[in-house]
């Protein structure tokens, strides 16, 4: 199965580029790019208090469950989430075919604003991550799973 | 789907226990979770109904430890064994990199038992998997109660193909990590291969 993610430093750079302008510009309190299946990918903005990969995999069977919805009522996905609390709104986007953007707003900002530079970042971030898939799928990087050994496996299990 | 990050350096992989409802998915999580150090964990988070049966599904991130300097991470996911629930069990089932099919030792459990294995190879085949070339393992639970099925029995008609299997009492943490250590063992000797 070669749908497997990799990132690599060059590619993670112009991600996190992208979201911290994302969130400057919007004004925005905090910015994650997480994969489909739940994994952070990149984030920028007030995340020491966040809890990251909670957020991610909630985010992800959010989005799983829209999408599910969606081909119920043969509608193409939606293309946007937005929840508002009392303090934090939370805007929600697929951006590709695997990538979700979460953005975490407050009255310092306003949706038509978030919305706004989220397209332009969704963009953007298209531009990147096609680029990732293309190089991951080349191949043409080390593989750190070449040098694992069976005994660096069992290892990992012998306490 | 696994996730390698060169930048961070972490190897994530995603861990699906899946069966029939009641057999013991989210009680293997919560030993799981209890038993491991703060520092290796991260919250659990449970979509459950009000009397305590999974709804969408069971979270638990875990770090297992470094291999060659990057962190392997993995993120536990449990599936609503319900029937009724199977268009959520094929959302969990999106991008899995292992499976333990945990079954339900008692007799009259038998036919779910069959119905959900059945299920999980037809949800997988439906995204293009096969059961039998993903890592996977199969967990008999309930093993302390009376009215459980003799081992030969399960293992004739849940695991014909002869994946590593382990009798469990989930409750008492009895073949839990014993489960979990040998599907993340598989996951890995797979991305091994694979690369
Ligand atoms: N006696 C005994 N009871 C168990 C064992 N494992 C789980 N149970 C009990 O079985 C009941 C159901 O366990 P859960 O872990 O919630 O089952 P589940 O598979 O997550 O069920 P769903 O969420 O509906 O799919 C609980 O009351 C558990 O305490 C076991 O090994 N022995
Ligand atoms: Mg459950």
């Amino acid at each position: 199965m070669s749908n497997q993610l990799v990132m690599y430093e060059e590619e993670l750079q112009q991600l996190t580029a992208i979201c911290d302008v994302l969130q400057r510009d919007s004004n925005a309190k905090a910015v994650l790019v997480i994969d489909k299946n739940g994994q952070a990918i990149a984030q920028s903005g007030e995340v020491e208090h966040l809890d990251v990969t909670s957020l991610s995999s909630l985010t992800a069977g959010n989005v799983a469950a829209t999408g599910g919805i969606a081909s119920l009522l043969a509608e193409k996905e939606f293309a946007g989430q937005f929840h508002e609390g009392e303090k934090t709104n939370v805007h929600i986007s697929i951006v590709g075919a695997r990538v979700i953007l979460l953005v975490l707003f407050d009255e310092r900002s306003s949706l038509g604003l978030v919305r706004l530079r989220v397209r332009k970042a969704a963009a953007e971030l298209t531009i990147v991550l096609e680029a990732l898939v293309k190089k991951s799928e080349a191949g043409n990087q080390p593989s750190v799973f070449a040098e694992i050994t069976d005994d660096d496996i069992d290892n990992l299990f012998n306490d | 789907m696994s996730f390698i990050n060169y930048s961070s350096r972490e190897i994530n992989c995603k861990i699906v226990y899946y069966g029939p409802g009641l057999c013991g998915k989210t009680t293997n999580l919560q030993y799981i979770y209890n038993k491991t150090n703060p520092e290796a964990k991260g919250k659990m988070i449970s979509l459950a109904t009000e009397t305590e049966r999974t709804l969408f599904f069971d979270f638990l991130p875990l770090s297992l430890g470094e291999i060659r300097g990057f962190r392997t991470r993995f993120h536990l996911y449990t599936v609503p064994g319900q029937v009724f629930y199977d268009a959520s069990r094929k959302l969990i089932l999106k991008g899995v990199d292992g499976v333990v099919f945990v079954g339900d030792s008692q007799v009259e459990r038998m036919e779910a038992n069959i119905e959900s294995l059945d299920n999980l190879r037809t949800n997988l085949a439906e995204q293009g998997y096969d059961l039998d070339k993903l890592p996977y393992c199969v967990q008999f639970n309930k093993r302390d109660l009376p009215n459980s099925a003799p081992l030969e029995e399960l293992t004739e008609v849940l695991n014909p193909t002869k994946v590593p299997q382990f009798e469990a009492v989930a409750t008492k943490g009895v073949g839990v990590f014993d489960t979990l250590k040998a599907v993340a063992k598989l996951v890995l000797t797979e991305l091994k291969r694979g690369s």
